[in-house]
Formats: structure tokens, C-alpha cells, sequence
């Protein structure tokens, strides 16, 4: 049975085309994909991101236990509120999932993890606990809070307007937001407000009690929010180039192949799972953007022909913001940012231009 | 659901209209089109090309995926519209007035296989 988050009726009232993503009953688009793409390019948008999983992370021993767990070094959260990328691995070097650690306070961490892997990863996290915790005591606690009574919803407002219309709606959360620079998170009252998101724009992530939800909703609503689904969603990402876990890297692909050597720290002296696999097998393709010159579109698995070898789109889509095909792909070593290559396409062979993975930023093309 | 009656179909969500001059224009559906999304992308065929019938004979791409158009009866391709290389979004405008191409059927009995309206809705509502 498809899983609903608490916005489900507001997006049908809303006329939502409803799709399963991930066995959640999502809205892909409202009207038009790329009407609602340009919207948060140009002005701002609201989606609802509750079907992903925020995971409270408590106790003494929780900043050990992530030190463990997750492959980026959650020492590098000093200042409380930061918010860090990075990805959970299996002993194999592959990627459990993707996922956004925030640094709450001492002892108090919360971990955004991905809608359709949230079973998975809470299973694998509460085994490797349970694994550690029969070598020595580590007193944590892990709490999903996507269901039950202390469920929390997360709405993501993106945009160059984004600020100000969550600040004319939620005004008592002006003051702490503000100054908040990327990749930081505050809690005012009910709301965990956040500057990270999924569209290379500006704006917030709002995490708040899924009982408020419809209210913040409606008020976005009538504030001029246009909601956006998740077919510009993933154009939105592609453009920014973020990464889909399930797509541009699973549990088979090592994260120094698909674009994630930056999330990863190898450097530090500490011990995490995947480390000793990343170490013994270093990096074998490269993560990069290609640009179609041709007409026609990317797609994920279309075999791209260099003069290193053979690589893979892993993304690929129309960029409305470009007008042209873009893709993200793992290509051979040795390819070079600017390169011609070949793409086939059903019974042709197009030609794309190497770029690197990202293609627009705060409304800008950078391709 | 719009499914002017004056066309045939198929099930693969094409419309047919017959042309006094013997040839079949060919398009999508508003239904095709609506469950595709925006288009973006349209690969018409190369005039002369023979068909056979329910053979690829064009691709029409939204930002969500490819979706093939068939053939509906077998015959040769004699015009495409060229207006959608450019504007692919004619056709989630107006999936009716925008056609992608036109056939000289091999045999224009074949028509009569296509379905009506009525037919069409049916099997589009399943």
C-alpha cells in the first residue's frame, strides 16, 4: 500500500498529478512541470518533502556513534545548527544512502535520510549499533520521526523569494533565519528552519509538527507559493547538479565514483564503515555534466563513447532553464572538463559537451 | 476526456484523420499528451519512409520520458511537421491541430481496423 504524507488531500484539492515515488503517493507536477521549474528559478516554490525521514540522533555517545556511521566527518560541526552532507556506506565502499547530518546542539543531531531507503537505513543503523554497543557502551538513541505521534512534516521553499515569503508568513522566525548562512539550521518554537534544499536556489527547509502542516501550507499558499512537484524537483536538482540516491549511485557504486569524494573525509585518523574499502580501491571513473549539442534528450543509461572509453549517464534530462539536454555522467579517467563526446540515442549518435556537474546556480547558467 | 469524433485512433493513443486526398494525418492524443507531460522533444520521420503498420515512426519526449508513435496503418511517410522541431509544446496546446505526420496508406482499407471515438475512450478509461 502507497504511503500518504499529511499534505496528501491539499495537493489533490490542488489538482496534483499523483505518482508512487518510492511507495509514496507524491504529486509530480500541479499543471506544468516547466512552468513550476521556472518558478523557482525566477520567484520561489514550495514542496512537500515530508515522504523523506528525519531521524533524531540523542544521547551522550551520539556524536561517537556518527563518527562511526557516516563517511564525512561529523567533527567538522563546531557551530551549532551546521549542516553537513554526506552518505552512509556499507563495508564494500557502497552507498547505503545520501543524507544530511544537523548538528543540533551537544549530545542532539538530526539526520534527513531519503523516503524510499528510510526502512533500510534505520535497520542498518540500529544494527550497527547494536554491533558496536556489544564492544563497548554507547548510549544513543534513534528516533524516526516520519510517523506516530511525534511526526514531523518538512517543507521546502525555494527560491530567489523565498525568504521573504516564509518570513512574512512565519514572521517570529525572521530574526534567527536571517543571518543564517548555507548549510545552517536554527529552531524557533515549533519550527526547524533550515538554509539547505535540493534546487541550487536560495531558501529554506522548514521541519515542524506534521500537525501544523496544512496551516504553514495554506499560508505559503496564499502568500503567492506556487507548490511544486517532483518532476521539477528532479530538473531543479539536476540543474544544481545534485545527486539521486537510487540513480546516480546505489549501493554498488562507490562514492568516489559518482561525484561524492568531496562528502567523503579519508583523511582524518578516525575509522568509519566503507573506510578501508574506499581505501583499497581509489577512484576508477569520474562524475561529470555533459551538455547535448544535438537535439534530442539525455536519459539515464545511455552508453556515452569518449577517446578513454566507455562511460554511462546516470541522470539526464531537459534542462528548461538551459533550453537543452543536460546529464549527469560516469565517465572514464583521463576525460577532460570540454570534451566532445558521443552519445546513442535510440539508432543515432549525438554529440555532448563535457562540462562540469553543475549547470545552474542562483538562476544562472554556468554551463 | 476531448476525443473529437470526427477522427479514428489507435490504441497506442494516435489520431487519425482521412484526408480527401487519399492520405492520413497523424497525431497524439490529448490523453497521450497528458500523460506524458511537457514535450520537449519531437523526432519526426524522413519523408518517403515506409512503414509498416504499428512500426516506431516518430518519438515525442517530455522532461519525463520518450514515448514512441506508431504507424497506424502501413504505408509511406509524405510531410512532417516541421513547426514541432521547434515548438514541441504545440502539442500539449493543442494535441489535436498539431500533427506530426502524414501517410499515403498501402491500403486504405486498413482504416477501417482504426478505432472510433467512442472505442477509444473506452480503452483510454481502462
Amino acid at each position: 500500500m502507497t504511503q500518504k504524507t499529511v499534505l496528501n488531500d491539499a495537493h489533490r484539492r490542488l489538482g496534483a498529478k499523483m505518482v508512487d515515488f518510492g511507495g509514496w503517493d507524491m504529486p509530480l507536477h500541479y499543471g506544468s512541470q516547466i512552468e513550476e521549474h521556472h518558478a523557482v528559478r525566477r520567484d520561489c516554490g514550495m514542496f512537500d518533502v515530508s515522504h523523506m525521514c528525519a531521524v533524531d540522533v540523542s544521547g551522550p555517545d551520539a556524536k561517537a556513534f556518527l563518527l562511526r556511521l557516516i563517511a564525512n566527518n561529523v567533527d567538522k560541526l563546531t557551530l551549532p545548527g551546521k549542516a553537513l552532507y554526506s552518505a552512509m556506506l556499507n563495508e564494500a565502499g557502497g552507498v547505503v544512502d545520501d543524507l544530511i547530518v544537523y548538528y543540533v546542539c551537544d549530545g542532539q543531531y538530526r539526520i534527513v535520510i531519503n523516503a524510499g531507503t528510510a526502512e533500510k537505513d534505520l535497520a542498518w543503523m540500529a544494527a550497527r549499533l547494536a554491533d558496536w554497543q556489544r564492544e563497548a557502551p554507547y548510549a544513543v538513541a534513534i528516533m524516526p520521526r516520519r510517523s506516530g505521534e511525534n511526526a514531523l512534516a518538512i517543507i521546502a521553499v525555494q527560491g530567489p523569494n523565498a525568504r521573504a515569503r516564509v518570513w512574512q508568513v512565519l514572521p517570529e522566525t525572521r530574526a534567527a533565519s536571517e543571518a543564517l548562512k548555507p548549510f545552517f539550521s536554527v529552531t524557533v518554537g515549533d519550527y526547524f528552519v533550515a538554509t539547505t534544499g535540493y534546487t541550487g536556489e536560495d531558501g529554506f527547509e522548514i521541519t515542524l509538527p506534521a500537525s501544523h502542516a496544512e496551516k504553514l501550507w495554506q499560508a505559503l499558499f496564499a502568500a503567492g507559493v506556487r507548490p511544486i512537484g517532483l518532476g521539477a524537483r528532479d530538473t531543479l536538482r539536476l540543474e544544481a547538479g545534485m545527486n539521486l540516491y537510487g540513480q546516480d549511485m546505489d549501493e554498488t557504486v562507490s562514492p568516489l565514483d559518482a561525484g561524492l569524494a568531496w562528502t567523503i573525509d579519508l583523511v582524518a585518523q578516525r575509522d568509519f564503515v566503507g573506510k578501508a574499502a574506499l581505501l583499497a580501491r581509489p577512484q576508477q571513473k569520474q562524475f561529470l555534466g555533459l551538455v547535448l549539442l544535438d537535439k534530442g534528450v539525455l536519459r539515464a543509461h545511455q552508453k556515452v563513447a569518449t577517446a578513454q572509453g566507455a562511460g554511462e549517464i546516470t541522470s539526464g534530462t531537459y534542462s528548461p532553464t538551459l533550453q537543452q539536454s543536460i546529464a549527469l555522467a560516469r565517465l572514464p579517467l583521463g576525460v577532460a572538463i570540454g570534451d566532445t563526446v558521443t552519445v546513442e540515442i535510440r539508432d543515432k549518435l549525438l554529440s555532448a559537451r563535457v562540462v562540469k556537474p553543475c549547470f545552474v546556480r542562483h538562476g544562472k547558467s554556468l554551463a | 476526456m476531448n476525443v473529437p469524433s470526427h477522427l479514428k485512433y489507435t490504441k497506442s493513443h494516435e489520431w487519425v484523420h482521412a484526408e480527401s486526398d487519399g492520405t492520413i494525418t497523424v497525431g497524439i492524443t490529448e490523453h497521450a499528451q497528458d500523460l506524458l507531460g511537457d514535450l520537449v522533444f519531437i523526432d519526426l520521420p524522413e519523408i518517403g519512409k515506409e512503414l509498416a503498420a504499428e512500426q516506431e515512426a516518430a518519438v515525442v519526449e517530455s522532461v519525463k520520458a520518450a514515448a514512441d508513435v506508431y504507424a497506424p496503418v502501413a504505408g509511406t511517410v509524405t510531410e512532417v511537421n516541421e513547426e514541432l522541431a521547434d515548438a514541441p509544446e504545440l502539442v500539449n496546446q493543442n494535441a489535436y491541430a498539431s500533427w506530426l505526420f502524414k501517410m499515403k496508406p498501402g491500403n486504405c482499407g486498413d482504416l477501417d481496423a482504426l478505432l472510433d471515438a467512442a472505442a477509444y475512450i473506452s480503452i483510454s478509461a481502462e
